[in-house]
């Protein structure tokens, strides 16, 4: 191995050659000849009855070319926005789904929602036009409020209660019994604040048509290209699958905001044909905030029972899941299957009962933000767990480990239908323990409080399950699409590497990650490794990238390939060697044979591949390039303890992070620096969700905060230095023992804060976000 | 209105409309597309060039009150094929993920340790940085990067 | 942004009377406001006159115990100014760096937005506003919200700082924008001490009864049991009357710290 660009190295990224000195090719940065400019005329209002719209007016701005309204979609046979997975409610009946044009025709349900739109030969123009709209609305009452959804106004004619779905998992009967026996219930009354994602790369699309070879190709920041088509050609049906080309070029993070489709791609391929002339189209952030689609959202009702020595004996959920005005591409699955199968986080808690209750409320659609799912539940369990510990008296850190599944225990299948490979929890606690500097803890407790600072700790201790996903599995719970990944690896003449994959990079670092496995697997040298993604002209059918999915799921589909290349190569090599392909070693990119001293490199075979003089054609097929999709047999569950110390002004409510360790276990490791980016990134993300942020409409359904003015993004002052380190126990189902490491910083820090801030102020729970007001108002309300 | 302006080194004389913004002049007339466009409230920082020496954010300066100046952007800083040791640090320390807000965010960097007489401690890179928003890396890693990249600036 | 004419002037005179001709006209100097709400279609001017390349309207210059600074002088050149350092650190915290290295103080003053941080010194040092047409006391200058004394057309030139004994400027930063949600700026001036607080209300104000208490007594703790009225505070999702309050109160216990410190 390569010490500085093999396995396990923290080789240095190759695309950063380009961001660095600004040759990045994001969708705003492409253009084509011809072409238009297209801005959205966007809902003022919540919820409205369309009564007319007058165009005249746009259409008389100078460079105006069209203006176009929902009704011409539908005229034209453009479908519906669709949800792709269909969750069953109690009652054995499929969600109840309301009818999502792309571009609205007869109701607008956001304020947001797209219900014309304007393109013309300047961005001013289509602006000027856009601004020309105007419509006749009749103003209905709008439901805003998650909690209180259900008793509110009905939104969509064909939802009744505005309820999408009543689902449940887990055994009730043997979960209430739990309960029924328990020496304590801990009870919290949660709030999972509504999250904006907020990708600095806003969402764009350049949408045209040739004419000649009838042919669609649109550019857009998607972070799954094919989804992104098959949605558009089979079920919003703008154009057959084989004359549509998606290309998602570089794209400036996603953070889940980017794997839906769309209006705003679908309205833009759909007219650049009608126009005869490209169209391009990107969102302002005012548009961003409004239009892309939200995060969490959850109210909930979480109760722990535990025995009075501290054993978690049942744990009972129940929560409101806001769904915004429609479901969204994936909305469905993540307030279901991507957070009531993870209640049983790091314990062996027996009876688990979750109860989701999906609403409609007039606000832009909520989906997958960083963890989906995940983060929310870890919220649930840990708060709870923290919480119950300080009622029982007990040390947070020695209840969880009571109760931490123990390392033989797995396979470990917990109540809520999912079987944990492997882990070990114990190991994780003790190494972030340490890194924390636990046993100083009192010490620079007391210093902070003779500074009149008040000093708290907290814990987390998340599971995850990602690399999603096995396909039948979710296939059964009513996905719509299965979840393998695919890959082609393509041996050059020269013995250089072309890898396609269907994975995408939105800041991952694929083409440095992927260049490793292959490099190092086929020995040959890391620059000669070029990886290519996000372009449906060039990739086999894949599903992109969310959910940790890409190096456990993509990267396995890339090592199965490579499996297949040396399978190949030594077939070649054994003609050249006179021997059977079973006596062919290979082993730091030589093909080896015991019976020569003369083992041919991997270049060599490869020239051999492409130049068939060696082996006969009617065995061997020249070439050396081969597919391979991978469908893993599981979900993969990284997991980690994370610490966090708070120093909280009690004059102003200010909170300081004073510390913050966190420690993972990702299973093996491709690229040390790489992963840890990614969950100072994910840490980032979450304690922007304890401190900072928050989507928040005003009872008429009002975005009020729609810009970075109101919405409190973390910047560098915000944050600590992040103390990171990593366990590891090897995921036991995929080839490279690899678990994904997207979202678990994300997932496991909001608890962390949360817990560390109650702990300082004594109190039992604090909304998120911990603002300083709503601290300073909590020290209040104590006094 | 024609106005003269003088990028990374190149005189340019550019005609554009009275309304357009310094980033309209780079990205659409010059074709320097390496400054992006993150908000529309003068946060996010992603188009931060330097005008006559400072940094600014070239979505909030009209086209003609640039006129006359010298802007360098991201694509200029390097010396031909030797990189500013800021971007070198910046690849080094793996501080950047998605790139986009990395020009913006390396224009500030370069001005923040230019303009400081002594050398920056980690939390006067974080406030010195504020102007910039990242959602990728959480900062830790751009915070190192300066740091290391102002011992060879 | 709708289209505008750019008008370019190279004295006050041209940019007033370039005003004057035009039925709908805006300054701009650092433009760190004016441009997001041109962008954001809240502003829509026929005209839009920069005074940022007049000649000698950004000069900064100390005399006689009066710091002097010129309209288009940016934040970023006052705050490497040391006649008065509670006024360099205060501008050296507005905004950004690069808000700093564009935006101006007159412009601040003219917009007074109620979260801006220059109308705490003007109104905290007791500055002398200077116009094209007059000189108005800092104390008459904010009138509402981003309403000012400023008639129609009249430019700010200068803005005049008696150069205090001591201040100090402390500042509580709104999370999302950096604006102030409150900033109180505390001086100890030939005329008294002087409490100016921005953020909290509508405009800048003084804070009486917080001069008072400093006068005798010029310590934190002078200040504890005062009373703030927050009837009139600015209340909002960011924070309410109430913790405005509290914070006006804290603000100027710590300006009074580093004051004294």
């Amino acid at each position: 191995m390569n010490a500085e660009t093999g396995i396990g190295a923290s080789a240095l990224r190759k695309e950063d050659a380009r961001f660095i000195t600004g040759k990045g090719q994001y969708t705003d940065d492409i253009n084509v000849f011809g072409q238009t400019f297209c801005v959205f005329v966007r809902s003022p209002h919540a919820r409205a009855k369309i009564k007319s719209i007058d165009t005249a007016s746009a259409m008389a701005v100078a460079g105006v070319i069209r203006v176009f309204t929902g009704d011409e979609l539908t005229a034209d046979g453009i479908g519906d926005l669709p949800c792709g997975w269909v969750v069953t409610s109690k009652d054995g009946n499929p969600m109840v789904a309301p009818a999502h044009p792309p571009i609205a025709t007869e109701f607008v349900n956001y304020v947001g929602e797209p219900y014309a739109f304007v393109v013309a030969e300047t961005l001013q123009a289509a602006r000027d036009g856009a601004e020309a709209v105007s419509a006749d609305f009749e103003v209905l009452e709008a439901v805003v409020d998650t909690g209180t959804a259900t008793s509110s106004a009905q939104i969509h004619e064909n939802v009744a209660n505005n309820q999408a779905y009543d689902w449940e998992l887990g055994d009730k009967d043997a979960t209430d019994a739990a309960f029924a026996q328990a020496d304590h219930v801990t009870s919290l009354d949660i709030v999972n604040n509504r999250l904006i994602p907020n990708a600095i790369e806003p969402r764009a699309a350049l949408g045209s048509y040739d004419a000649a070879s009838q042919t669609y190709t649109l550019y857009t920041t998607s972070q799954n290209p094919h989804v992104e088509r098959v949605v558009l050609a089979l079920f919003v049906q703008v154009a057959p699958e084989a004359n549509l080309r998606v290309i998602s070029p570089d794209v400036g993070g996603g953070f889940g905001s980017k794997i839906f489709v769309y209006a705003e791609e679908t309205a833009v391929i759909w007219a650049s044909a009608k126009i005869g002339r490209p169209i391009k189209w990107r969102a302002d952030r005012s548009e961003s905030f409004l239009s892309d689609a939200h995060g969490r959202d959850h109210v909930t009702k979480a109760e722990l029972a535990l025995s009075s020595s501290g054993e978690m004996l049942g744990l009972r959920v129940k929560t409101i899941a806001n769904m915004g005005a429609y479901l969204s591409t994936f909305s469905s699955s993540v307030p279901t299957y991507l957070y009531g199968t993870l209640m049983a986080g790091q314990y062996k808690t027996p009876a688990i009962y979750v109860e989701t209750q999906a609403v409609f409320t007039n606000t832009a659609p909520v989906d997958a933000y960083r963890g989906a799912g995940r983060p929310e539940a870890t919220y649930v369990v840990e708060r709870l767990v923290e919480t119950a510990a300080r009622e029982l008296g007990m040390d947070p850190v020695e209840l969880r480990r009571i109760n931490f599944i123990p390392t033989d225990a797995f396979p470990y299948q917990t109540p809520v239908a999912l079987q944990y490979d492997t882990g070990n929890y114990a190991a994780s606690m003790a190494k972030a323990l340490e890194l924390a500097d636990s046993d100083g803890y009192m010490a620079r407790k007391a210093a902070s409080e003779a500074a009149g600072k008040l000093r708290g700790r907290g814990y987390s201790c998340y599971i995850e399950a990602c690399g999603l996903a096995p396909s039948q599995l979710v296939l059964q719970l009513g996905a719509g699409v299965g979840l393998f990944e695919s890959a082609e690896v393509r041996v050059d003449v020269s013995g250089s590497v072309t890898v396609m994959t269907g994975s995408h990079s939105h800041g991952q670092g694929h083409e440095t990650t992927f260049a490793q496995l292959v490099s190092d697997r086929l020995g040959i040298p890391f620059d000669s490794v070029n990886v290519i993604h996000g372009d449906t002209g060039r990739s086999d059918y894949g599903l992109g990238t969310y959910g940790s999915r890409s190096i456990a799921v993509g990267g396995s589909a890339i090592d199965k390939a490579l499996d297949k290349i040396i399978a190949k190569g030594k077939k070649i090599a054994a003609h050249m060697f006179e021997t059977t392909d079973d006596q062919v070693d290979f082993a730091d990119g030589q093909f080896s044979y015991a019976g020569s001293n003369e083992p041919k490199p991997f270049a060599e075979i490869a020239g051999a591949a492409y130049i068939p003089a060696v082996y006969p054609l009617d065995e061997l097929e020249p070439g050396l390039s081969e597919k391979a999709f991978y469908d893993p047999s599981n979900f993969t569950y990284p997991a980690g303890s994370y610490v966090c110390e708070v120093e909280i002004d009690p004059t102003t409510g200010e909170t300081d992070i004073a510390k913050f360790v966190a420690v993972d276990d990702f299973g093996n490791v491709i690229n040390p620096m790489i992963v840890e980016g990614q969950v100072h990134g994910g840490i980032a993300q979450g304690i922007g969700q304890a401190l900072l942020e928050h989507g928040i409409y005003d009872s008429s359904g009002n975005l009020a905060t729609g810009s970075y003015m109101d919405y409190a993004m973390p910047r560098a002052d915000d944050l600590p230095d992040f103390q990171v380190d990593m366990t590891s126990t090897p995921c036991t189902h995929n080839p490279l023992g690899v678990k994904g490491c997207g979202e678990a910083g994300a997932i496991g820090s909001p608890a962390a804060v949360m817990n560390a801030i109650t702990d300082a102020l004594g109190v039992k729970d604090v909304s998120m976000p911990a603002t300083p007001q709503t601290v300073w108002q909590t020290i209040q309300q104590g006094t | 209105m024609k106005i003269n302006i003088t990028v990374n080194g190149a005189e340019q004389a550019v005609d554009v409309a009275d309304n357009a913004l310094l980033s309209d002049v780079l990205r659409d007339a010059l074709g320097l597309t390496g400054t992006h466009i993150g908000c529309d409230t003068s946060q996010c920082g992603a188009c931060t060039v330097h005008l006559d020496g400072r940094s600014v954010k070239s979505c909030t300066i009209l086209a003609g009150q640039a006129d006359g100046g010298e802007v360098t952007t991201i694509e200029g800083i390097a010396n031909g094929e030797e990189l500013h040791p800021m971007q070198v640090a910046f690849r080094a320390n793996h501080a950047l993920q998605c790139g986009f807000c990395t020009p913006g965010m390396i224009m500030s960097a370069i001005d923040l340790v230019a303009s400081s007489d002594e050398p920056l401690n980690a939390e006067q890179v974080r406030e010195g940085l504020e102007g910039n928003i990242c959602r990728c890396t959480g900062y830790h890693n751009i915070v190192k990067a300066v740091l290391d990249a102002q011992a060879n600036m | 942004m709708h289209r505008f004419n750019f008008r370019q002037a190279s004295s006050i005179a041209e940019a007033h009377s370039t005003h004057a001709a035009s039925d709908d006209a805006v300054y701009i100097a650092g433009g760190m406001t004016l441009i997001p709400s041109l962008k954001l279609r809240l502003a829509s001017p026929n005209d839009v006159v920069d005074l940022s390349r007049i000649d000698g309207l950004s000069t900064i210059s100390s005399a006689g115990g009066v710091l002097s600074v010129g309209a288009t002088a940016r934040h970023c050149d006052v705050a490497q100014t040391t006649d008065i350092p509670a006024l360099a650190s205060l501008a050296s915290r507005i905004g950004d760096a690069q808000v700093r290295n564009c935006g101006t103080i007159g412009g601040s003053l003219a917009n007074n937005d109620p979260a801006a941080d220059y109308p705490a010194a003007v109104v905290g040092l007791g500055a002398t506003v200077h116009t094209n047409s007059r000189a108005i006391a800092g104390d008459e200058f904010f009138v509402d919200l981003f309403e000012t004394a400023l008639e129609d057309g009249e430019i700010i030139t200068r803005v005049d700082f008696s150069i205090p004994s001591r201040a100090a400027y402390a500042k509580f930063a709104n999370p999302a924008s950096r604006f102030a949600i409150v900033g109180v700026m505390v001086a100890e001036t030939s005329s008294g001490v002087r409490v100016g607080v921005t953020g909290a209300g509508a405009c800048a104000f003084r804070m009486s009864s917080f001069e008072a208490a400093l006068s005798s007594n010029m310590s934190a703790s002078a200040l504890d049991g005062i009373a703030v009225d927050s009837s009139e505070f600015n209340d909002d999702l960011h924070a309410s009357a109430q913790y405005r309050a509290n914070l006006v109160t804290v603000m100027a216990k710590r300006a009074v710290a580093q004051l004294t410190a």
